[in-house]
């Protein structure tokens, strides 16, 4: 899709992931898709397999939210959930993120913002979490598009034909 | 908010594979070894390093599977492992596949939002409700 150039997810400052995508709408009706669970089931599912059976809500000031997935193939569950800081349609989402199977420590700040140009939405979510070690950690485990770019082009220069070695 | 805990799949052979890349000497090596096997002693050559301190990085890349021992008793020669560094690269790839995957489904969604206030507006001309939004400059 023509949006997928515009995806892009980079460590930011010494806490915190930033991911930045443009949506072609206006940002009331993605901020409705990010916010409304019976939206939000429909696309936040999770891998080829996976799905939202339980997404729960409560948009305000001190409100929770719940989301838990499924493999409807082999019944591996996961589950997350946290308050929301703040809450200003359709500008900004701030809220707390834990998963269940904590798999960084401590919780994390998630924060959203919905600009709007023109009929198209960029969001930018940045993901603050609780020290420099864990961010880099989930960045190391998962999820640096750059890194996982720098891995692509390392692997293309190990196992291309021709190659020159790095130093010699 | 994202279900980034998918990671949690990422096995302890993935921490190793990308720690032991983490290193620009070891990455080198890598690339050496990708052009057939060598000994340490080969190996130490190019990178202007002792052999021990070669070795050391040859046991960080040993343990994460990334190289192994050849049968020459002689010259223990390393030779690559190639398998390891692709499941960890095809495992980023999938990772960032899994994100795009959302969005592009969010995408369709917002379309068919879209989609389907034109046609509800177009049933009810007659609503004064509705405001045409203009762009603010």
């Amino acid at each position: 899709m023509k949006n997928s150039g515009t995806f892009n997810i980079t460590a930011h400052g010494d806490r915190e992931i930033l991911v930045t995508r443009v949506f072609d709408a206006p940002r009331r009706l993605v901020f409705d898709a990010y916010t409304k669970p019976e939206l939000v089931k429909k696309w936040l599912l999770g891998p080829e397999g996976w799905s939202m059976p339980v997404c729960e809500i409560d948009l305000r000031e001190g409100g929770k939210y719940r989301y838990f997935w499924r493999n409807d193939a082999d019944g591996q569950e996961m589950g997350m959930g946290g308050v929301y800081r703040e809450v200003v349609p359709p500008d900004r989402i701030v809220a707390m993120e834990e998963f269940d199977d904590a798999w960084y420590p401590g919780e994390a700040l998630d924060t959203i913002t919905l600009t709007e140009q023109e009929g198209k939405t960029t969001i930018r979510q940045t993901i603050l979490y609780n020290s420099r070690e864990t961010r880099d950690a989930v960045l190391k485990s998962s999820m640096q598009y750059g890194m996982a770019a720098s891995y692509d082009r390392l692997e293309g220069f190990l196992f291309s034909p021709g190659h020159e070695a790095l130093s010699a | 908010m994202e279900p980034i805990g998918y990671a949690q799949s990422a096995s302890a052979q993935l921490n190793a594979t990308f720690a032991a890349l983490a290193d620009p000497t070891r990455r080198a090596i890598l690339a050496r070894l990708a052009k057939g096997e060598a000994s340490v002693a080969d190996l130490a050559g190019p990178f202007a390093m002792s052999q021990p301190a070669i070795s050391k990085h040859l046991k960080v890349l040993e343990r994460a599977g990334l190289i192994s021992r050849g049968r020459d008793a002689q010259r223990r020669p390393r030779r690559l492992e190639a398998r390891p560094l692709r499941d960890a690269t095809q495992w980023l790839e999938n990772y960032r596949q899994f994100w795009e995957a959302q969005f592009q489904r969010l995408d369709a969604l917002l379309l068919d939002l879209q989609t389907g206030e034109r046609k509800t507006n177009q049933k009810k001309p007659e609503t004064k409700k509705q405001k045409r939004v203009h762009a603010t400059r």
